[in-house]
């Protein structure tokens, strides 16, 4: 079978937009998630990650875009634009493309927005990617709630060994909506306060915005110095409920159970865990059972909410990214937020940055509709 | 395990207001419209899982075209099934997007609500399944501006020979503005058709 590696990639976020300048700013503890103050978004404050919509548009008007594009399109081509253009890879029929998103243009669907409703097809969205760069291939659209990002990866992987592609540019992204908050706040799910995941004194999720892109490779030359290699993946739902997670965890501990065997490696091969941790009380504590029903109660482990909040369809490839860097960097990043434990099970939550040797890292993410997805990553250089 | 050794064990279809597991026409009612139709399916299908009413009309779509196939296959039996499900469509969970939009649109009669936020995401269909047919399997939902029998012959070939699935129970579910469509089919190392591109083309569209 093929080995297939993470390569290029890029984050336009709150904390920056291209991956080094994010991965600083996280070594340096800052944090995307503010107070926002936007009637037309939501009727009270709120927190959330915002991308300065000046900025988006001052680094988007540099790439001479001809038409009209959504926010979201905006921040989309700006991530893989810096990917296509760094790796050099000529968009050939070899080439995939996959887009990762839970609800994509969902702003066009309010009749203020200006663009057409039409935009909000997850189908269109692809095609606008597609026609913008000019990729030969069909676009991948997939939409599996939160497990999308890292679930692109998978597909990426599983699309290579099948020969498929040879090579595939994969985009996530979604952005803070009227749509989005209004649904988590009717479930009750937003925190009133920056997101604790793991702590005591979580109280629910902060949503964010980003788009995330990455290039998947099966060839190991013209690689960057942070690529790693993709060992072993798999995604198993919980067959237990449709909006709560397992209590016995029972899809995020049989997803990481399958993508070890495939990796063929063990809870002590893991040096570093990039967990979902979402700051709900009921998220947070599944991952806390599943984790030790594994034997990975001891492993670093980190949630990335703090600094981006909840980005939907990109979280997973997002911290995928940032757990790249980390690896590249021998650096633990803390789980911003975090103070004291608040699940029922020990979990070794990553406080300060600390620098350690780190070759092996797991990434989880699980999300409505029961889903879960873990994939094992290794780096390439040491 | 070579692609060309796998096979299509069964397919089932709900369009135009008809059934049909394979060739053979299980129940049809040109009079209703869908929501009227698909509940008298579900009761024709005896179906019998009151959970089915509060779901949007894409689960309903996916699920009862998915029971069709699946029940005879995990009702008696007491290990779970490692059935991967892939699902694609063009309209993604719009319906309840359009639903759930509108219960946001003026503040004065602001009524946003959990019940039908939770279906704004297509792969609670998938979600709905597993629960029922008790899959602790691998679930993936596509969006593509047409069905795409490549990219789903290629995926779910992946998923059994890399072992990560048994079967797959693949397709098309959609639900949008003017019509709505179901066509799922189980790749299996069992069946009489061939699991290749041509044959899921053939399938699909057979009226």
């Amino acid at each position: 079978m093929n080995k297939t590696y993470l390569s290029y990639n890029n984050i336009v976020s709150s904390l920056g937009f291209d991956s080094p300048t994010v991965v600083q700013n996280i070594h340096e503890g800052l944090s995307g998630v503010t107070l926002i103050e936007d009637e037309t978004l939501f009727p009270n404050p709120f927190y959330a990650s915002v991308i300065d919509s000046d900025q988006l548009g001052k680094a988007f008007e540099k790439l001479q875009p001809a038409g009209d594009y959504t926010r979201l399109e905006q921040m989309m081509i700006l991530s893989l634009d810096k990917i296509i253009q760094a790796s050099g890879v000529a968009l050939t029929d070899r080439v995939g493309l996959i887009l990762s998103t839970t609800k994509g243009n969902i702003d066009t669907l309010d009749p203020r927005n200006p663009m057409p409703a039409e935009r909000a097809y997850l189908g269109t969205l692809g095609y606008i990617i597609k026609n913008h760069f000019g990729f030969s291939t069909e676009p991948i659209v997939l939409s599996n709630a939160c497990v999308s990002g890292i679930l692109a990866i998978s597909t990426a992987k599983r699309f290579i060994s099948q020969g498929t592609f040879d090579q595939v540019f994969i985009v996530g992204g979604d952005i803070v909506s009227n749509f989005i908050l209004s649904g988590f706040n009717s479930f009750q799910a937003m925190s009133s306060l920056p997101c604790k995941p793991y702590c005591k004194q979580r109280s629910g999720i902060n949503i964010g915005e980003v788009a995330a892109s990455v290039l998947v490779n099966k060839d190991q030359d013209n690689l960057p110095p942070e690529a790693v290699e993709i060992l072993g993946e798999a995604s198993c739902n919980d067959a237990n409920h449709i909006s709560g997670p397992s209590r016995t965890g029972e899809g995020l501990y049989r997803s990481i159970l399958s993508a070890f065997k495939e990796a063929n490696v063990g809870p002590s091969d893991i040096d570093y865990i990039s967990a979902h941790g979402t700051a709900t009380i009921f998220n947070d504590e599944m991952e806390a059972i599943a984790l030790n029903r594994l034997g990975l109660d001891a492993v670093p482990l980190n949630s990335l909410k703090g600094y981006f909040g909840h980005t939907l369809g990109a979280s997973g490839l997002l911290e995928t990214i940032i757990g790249m860097h980390s690896l590249y960097h021998n650096t633990l990043y803390p789980s911003k937020g975090f103070t004291e434990l608040g699940v029922s099970q020990p979990l070794n939550i990553i406080t300060a940055p600390t620098a350690k040797d780190l070759n092996f890292f797991l990434k989880t993410a699980s999300g409505f509709g029961g889903c879960n997805t873990a994939a094992v990553f290794k780096k390439v250089r040491s | 395990m070579k692609a060309q050794h796998l096979k299509i064990k069964e397919y089932c279809k709900i369009s135009n207001n008809r059934v049909l597991l394979n060739d053979q026409l299980l129940y049809e009612d040109q009079g209703s419209d869908f929501t009227t139709f698909i509940k008298l399916a579900y009761k024709k299908m005896n179906t019998n899982y009151p959970k089915f009413f509060k779901m949007d009309d894409l689960s309903k779509l996916g699920f009862l075209a998915s029971d069709i196939l699946l029940k005879p296959m995990t009702q008696d039996s007491e290990i779970s099934k490692n059935i991967a499900l892939v699902f694609s469509n063009s309209a993604s969970s719009l319906q309840t997007d359009r639903k759930h939009q509108e219960s946001i649109m003026d503040q004065e009669n602001y009524f946003p609500s959990p019940a039908v936020f939770v279906y704004t995401l297509p792969n609670i269909c998938l979600g709905e399944i597993s629960i029922k047919h008790r899959l602790y399997s691998e679930n993936s939902f596509f969006i593509f501006n047409h069905f795409n029998a490549k990219y789903l012959h290629d995926y779910a070939s992946s998923l059994i020979e890399s072992e990560k699935a048994d079967e797959v129970l693949c397709g098309w579910i959609n639900c949008d503005v003017e019509d709505y469509e179901a066509f799922l089919y189980l790749v299996s190392k069992e069946g009489s058709i061939e699991h290749n591109k041509e044959e899921i083309i053939k399938l699909y569209t057979t009226k």
